[in-house]
């Protein structure tokens, strides 16, 4: 794990005032470039003016922010159920699995920025279509995270479950479920990443004022505040981070063997 | 036959089981015949490649015998599994699951409801030398205690016959010499059916009372030793090495055979 990791001493210290110490550095480098080079706020406003004007603003982003999460909330929990669903359907039966693959392959490749305005223009400016882009970019590396770790499943396991006189159902309750669980986490990391800047570019395509980060960002471009739409931005990605993180602690909670495997062995 | 002696506990019978691989049919095992009696401990040993394992898994069920059929107590069991606690080379414990419910897999996967499962499983781990490791997880145990965690989880099915495929075969020689011991000490108390595939002439010559030697593939029973010597036995007497010695030559005939074998037959 490399954003958590970490070992105690010097070179732990060094490590974790490495973060820190990037950030302070392009800080600084923006602030003096916005200071000596005297250009408008309304091109580029300075580090210092993003966040006073955001901490101002701090109502409506919260509120926008509260919209564009439940948003991908919503839709991550459905795509988590429904890819789990067919990763499973996909491992039972091969046919399912032939047939569906290169329709979730040719899923990714639909163009977002295209996709999002069709769908406001079939469902509205409400909650659906964000929730169905959320769905449609974080399914797919929730599916491969879970087919992955079904065939990383040793035969000889298989095997010992048969001998066992294990029927297929319990070979993969007891054998292919757990074992696929680390990589399931895998793919929902890199899902949960891409979930919210989902549901921002489907708020951007279309949603009522003020309800979302996306449609906040529009909002303040048109009444030329950089700044502010700098400040969400910048919200954006904490929300992005903080749900990224969140999975190393669900990890933690839910497949504790897994660490405890990779420290020992 | 009024008097007919009693069937043996295990009986296969002129097994034979071929591959189709890329090249052709590639015959594995061929004609292979063995038995055991209750309680009794047997091994097989062979070159490698064959077809040790391929025999094992015929009987365990997970794979089919072109020919040949395999026998308890005098009935043929045909190609159901279930008669057979399997124990692999690699330990094979789940790394999510605690020692305790490793033990009690096979007992789960059978219906057994978890509570009486775990009872069972526990009362064999003073024996298996497990005791305080039931809330461990595989990856905090030594090799040894892993294989004999997986032995427990093998034996505590009360099948009627424990196949053991190399169980010991990656282990350390010292613990491997312990486990030995502790091995034909935890067989004698519980008298379990044996079949044990090893590698190790002293190991199968100290645990059995009865050796195969299977010759280069296609395998088929080349030579049986009756091991006659009492228990528990010593690797420095006279006896054991003799019949020690006379496994190693046919052994050692059998190796040279694979050696020049061409890997396809025919
Ligand atoms: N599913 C399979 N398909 C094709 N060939 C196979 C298959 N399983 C085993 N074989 C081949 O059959 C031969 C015997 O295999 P087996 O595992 O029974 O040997 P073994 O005596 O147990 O060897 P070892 O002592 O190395 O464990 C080997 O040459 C192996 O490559
Ligand atoms: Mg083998």
């Amino acid at each position: 794990m490399i954003i958590l990791g970490g070992r105690a001493g010097v070179g732990g210290a060094v490590r974790w005032a490495a973060l820190p110490i990037a950030i302070a550095a392009l800080y600084g480098t923006w602030e003096l470039y916005v200071w000596l080079s005297g250009i408008e706020p309304q091109v580029l406003p300075s580090p210092s003016r993003v966040i006073r004007e955001g901490w101002e603003f701090r109502s409506d982003l919260a509120k926008g922010a509260g919209f564009t999460l439940r948003e991908t909330a919503i839709g991550f929990a459905l795509s988590v159920g429904a890819a789990t669903l067919l990763a499973v359907m996909m491992d039972f039966s091969g046919v399912i699995r032939r047939a569906l693959y290169p329709l979730l392959v040719g899923s990714q490749t639909l163009p977002l920025i295209v996709l999002a305005p069709l769908l406001i223009v079939w469902f509205g400016f409400g909650l659906t279509p964000k929730v169905l882009l959320v769905v449609l970019v974080t399914f797919f590396p929730i599916v491969v995270g879970w087919i992955d770790g079904f065939a990383a499943t040793e035969n000889e396991a298989s095997n010992l479950l048969r001998s066992m006189g294990a029927s297929r159902w319990q070979v993969f309750r007891y054998l292919r479920f757990p074992n696929a669980l680390p990589r399931f986490f895998s793919g929902l990391r890199i899902a949960i990443t891409y979930s919210v800047v989902a549901a921002v570019v489907a708020e951007w395509a279309g949603a009522r004022l003020g309800e979302g980060l996306g449609v906040l960002m529009i909002q303040y471009e048109h009444s030329f505040r950089t700044d502010l739409v700098l400040a969400a931005v910048f919200v954006t990605a904490a929300v992005s981070i903080a749900l990224f993180l969140s999975t190393y602690g669900m990890e933690r909670l839910l497949i504790p063997w897994y660490f405890r495997t990779r420290r020992h062995g | 036959m009024a008097n007919a002696p009693d069937p043996p506990k295990i009986e296969a019978r002129d097994l034979h089981k071929s591959y189709w691989t890329a090249d052709g049919p590639l015959a594995v095992v061929r004609a292979v015949s063995l038995t055991a009696a209750t309680g009794e401990f047997v091994s097989i040993i062979g070159p490698s490649g064959c077809g040790k394992s391929t025999v094992f898994n015929i009987l365990a069920g997970l794979e089919t015998a072109d020919a040949g059929s395999v026998l308890l107590d005098g009935e043929p069991i045909g190609a159901r599994a279930g008669a057979f606690g399997y124990m692999p080379q690699k330990d094979l414990l789940f790394p999510w699951r605690r020692i305790l419910e490793n033990t009690m897999l096979g007992l789960e996967v059978r219906g057994v409801p978890r509570r009486e499962a775990r009872a069972r499983a526990q009362q064999l781990f003073e024996a298996f030398g497990l005791t305080g490791f039931e809330r461990a997880y595989p990856s905090e145990l030594s090799g040894g205690m892993r294989q004999r965690a997986a032995l427990l989880r093998t034996v505590v099915q009360e099948r009627d016959v424990v196949l053991l495929d190399e169980p010991l075969g990656a282990l350390d020689s010292l613990t491997r010499t312990q486990m030995q011991e502790w091995l034909e000490e935890v067989w004698r108390r519980f008298r379990w059916t044996v079949l044990l595939i090893t590698h190790d002439i002293r190991e199968a010559v100290y645990l059995s009372d009865r050796v195969y030697v299977l010759g280069a593939r296609p395998g088929s029973v080349q030579t049986t030793v009756e091991v006659d010597l009492p228990r528990p036995r010593t690797a420095n007497d006279p006896a054991f090495l003799a019949v020690e010695r006379e496994l190693t030559e046919a052994l050692r005939v059998e190796t040279r055979k694979a050696e020049r074998d061409p890997a396809v037959w025919p």
